[in-house]
């Protein structure tokens, strides 16, 4: 079941274009960044982007700071939102039960599906960025990267907190993966459960800006995302980073419950 | 013998409308099962009950003897449908969308699954399709593809919706003789039609349901008996009434029906009185008249305002 759902989501032309099309603003961003050399300053702009023109190993960290705010989060709300709702209004769904694929099951191979498509995504996009990076900038300083911090980090250290960075954000995008799973629930139009998915993101994230809000701001989905940038402190500043895990754990949890709840009791009429 | 499909007193109700008002269904092994009605006489939502797609509020389904939505993962591997239309990933080929709706269940083995796909695709007239995608398939290929998924682990009882909707005649008539060749091999089929004609060819008991309650459910044969009357075709309508004095129960232009069972007597009577005959019968009533007449009855009995 799983296997099938995977096959599904690979071979379907939409799920590469998806990919690829996210690939796009990093790489543009890089070939600008290359032909004018202005660089944002220190503290502006996307993260790591200032650090990337001297060190191109950095590269795949802004590529991931620069498409998580918005372009990801599209990407896995819509292919989130398709998951149940898509085959509902392709007919297919009805066609699946009655195999019978079985409605919890069919719900976890959906998910999983779902959560190999989010790392497939940031790899693609960190794998990207590392070759722009290493091809238009300056591969690798002789003294080590500096970390956030201001000290240096060995080229080992970098690569281990590239891959937790890796993992942290792919954790964030299953939040929004579970929001897009339990709106597909509830409807037979995939393009209503990605939009339901992508309200909810727009509204957290107006919300962090908000002092009025601030008594709920840390039980904003979107509140942690960009926490990945403190792994790359001297020494790690965990605090934000486990917060962003649990918080989005709590979230996945409770959506993929109520997804549950939700489809293994309703009546399917597509 | 044993029951295929059982219902008892099933019911669903969408607030306060009741789409499916207490049914009992009773097909039984080796029936072609003809399930009639109106559109929107609760049909759709009945074959979906017996799936599990659609939850029932009240009543019980059994399929091949179990329990159904429970025995669902047990059951529905034995059971074929088609469900208000075939259903297929547009983007990808014919024998891709079988291999992916056979691997998404249990009860279909992968050592098997390429020669079961070649073989349905044959049994519905598709064994020449190449790679295009179903995109590119014309209407009537789309209902052959969902009648091979339907069969591709020789079900032993098949549940239709329309099956010949968007073939032409050929197809039709190509796609019947494959189901009562499926029924002569001991497949139970309940084809769901609002197509008399289709099912008078095919099925060997009826159900006709009539805004949500089951108004009939007899063999075929019975329904369409003969009614103990003789048709007459003539030019004297007239004379036949004089032969055959008070037996005229009827007369239409140059057709009278004529009380007695058998054609025979009445010819020799006629004939023997110099009366010509064009044409002799038995009375039956067709499967429209007795559809019309038990649903026609239903109708009235929950006339609402629209």
């Amino acid at each position: 079941m799983i296997g099938v759902e995977l096959r599904k989501l690979f071979r379907r032309p939409r799920t590469w274009v998806t990919i690829a099309v996210l690939n796009a603003l990093p790489v543009l961003v890089a070939v600008l960044l290359q032909l004018t050399d202005l660089a944002p300053r220190p503290g502006e702009g996307p993260p790591f982007l200032s650090a990337v023109l001297t060190n191109g190993a950095l590269f795949p960290l802004a590529a991931l700071a620069i498409v998580l705010p918005l372009f990801l989060p599209i990407a896995v709300a819509v292919v989130a939102g398709d998951a149940v709702a898509g085959e509902a209004q392709a007919g297919t769904l009805r066609y699946l039960l009655a195999r019978p694929a079985g409605r919890t099951r069919l719900l976890l191979a959906k998910l999983v599906a779902l959560m190999a498509f989010v790392l497939v995504t940031v790899l693609v996009v960190a794998a990207v960025g590392y070759v722009v990076g290493t091809t238009l900038f300056e591969a690798q300083p002789t003294g080590g990267t500096t970390s956030v911090s201001g000290t240096s980090l060995t080229q080992t250290e970098l690569a281990g907190r590239s891959a937790m960075a890796i993992g942290y954000v792919t954790v964030s995008m299953l939040g929004v993966a579970a929001f897009g799973l339990f709106f597909s629930t509830l409807t037979d139009s995939p393009l209503a459960a990605a939009l339901g998915a992508l309200a909810v993101l727009v509204t957290s994230s107006l919300l962090f800006t908000l002092d009025a809000a601030s008594p709920i701001a840390p039980y904003l989905p979107t509140r942690y995302w960009l926490a990945f940038v403190d792994l790359f402190r001297d020494p790690v500043l965990w605090r934000d980073v486990v917060r962003g895990l649990a918080l989005q754990g709590v979230y996945v949890g409770v959506l993929l419950a109520a997804a549950w709840a939700n489809f293994t009791t309703k009546d399917v009429t597509s | 013998m044993t029951p295929v499909i059982r219902t008892r007193g099933l019911v669903k109700r969408y607030g306060r409308l009741r789409a499916v008002d207490g049914i009992d269904l009773d097909v039984r092994a080796g029936d072609v099962y003809g399930f009639l009605g109106a559109n929107g006489s609760g049909k759709t939502t009945t074959v979906r009950m017996l799936l599990g797609l659609v939850l029932p509020t009240a009543g019980e389904v059994e399929l091949l003897g179990e329990r159904m939505p429970r025995a669902g993962r047990r059951v529905l591997p034995r059971v074929g449908a088609l469900v208000e239309g075939p259903a297929h990933h547009g983007h990808l080929s014919g024998r891709t969308n079988l291999s992916l709706i056979d691997a998404a269940g249990p009860g279909g083995s992968r050592r098997t699954r390429r020669a079961r796909i070649e073989q349905v695709l044959e049994q519905v007239g598709l064994g020449g399709i190449d790679r295009r995608p179903v995109r590119a398939y014309s209407l009537g290929m789309r209902q052959r593809l969902g009648l091979a998924a339907a069969l591709l682990r020789r079900p032993e009882l098949l549940v239709l919706d329309e099956p010949t909707n968007g073939l032409d005649p050929q197809g039709i008539t190509e796609i019947r003789e494959l189901l009562l060749e499926l029924n002569r091999g001991g497949t139970t089929v309940f084809l769901s039609s609002h197509l008399l004609a289709e099912v008078e060819q095919l099925c060997t008991r009826v159900g006709v349901l009539g805004r949500g309650r089951l108004v009939l459910q007899d063999e075929l044969a019975r329904l369409t008996a003969p009614t103990g009357a003789t048709v007459v075709h003539t030019p004297e309508v007239t004379r036949v009434r004089a032969v055959l004095d008070g037996r005229v129960l009827g007369a239409d232009g140059g057709r009278v029906v004529v009380r007695g069972a058998d054609p025979a007597e009445v010819n020799a009577r006629l004939v023997s009185a110099g009366v010509p005959v064009t044409g002799l019968a038995l009375q039956r009533p067709t499967l429209e008249e007795v559809v019309l007449a038990a649903a026609g009855t239903s109708a009235d009995r929950v006339e609402g305002p629209r």
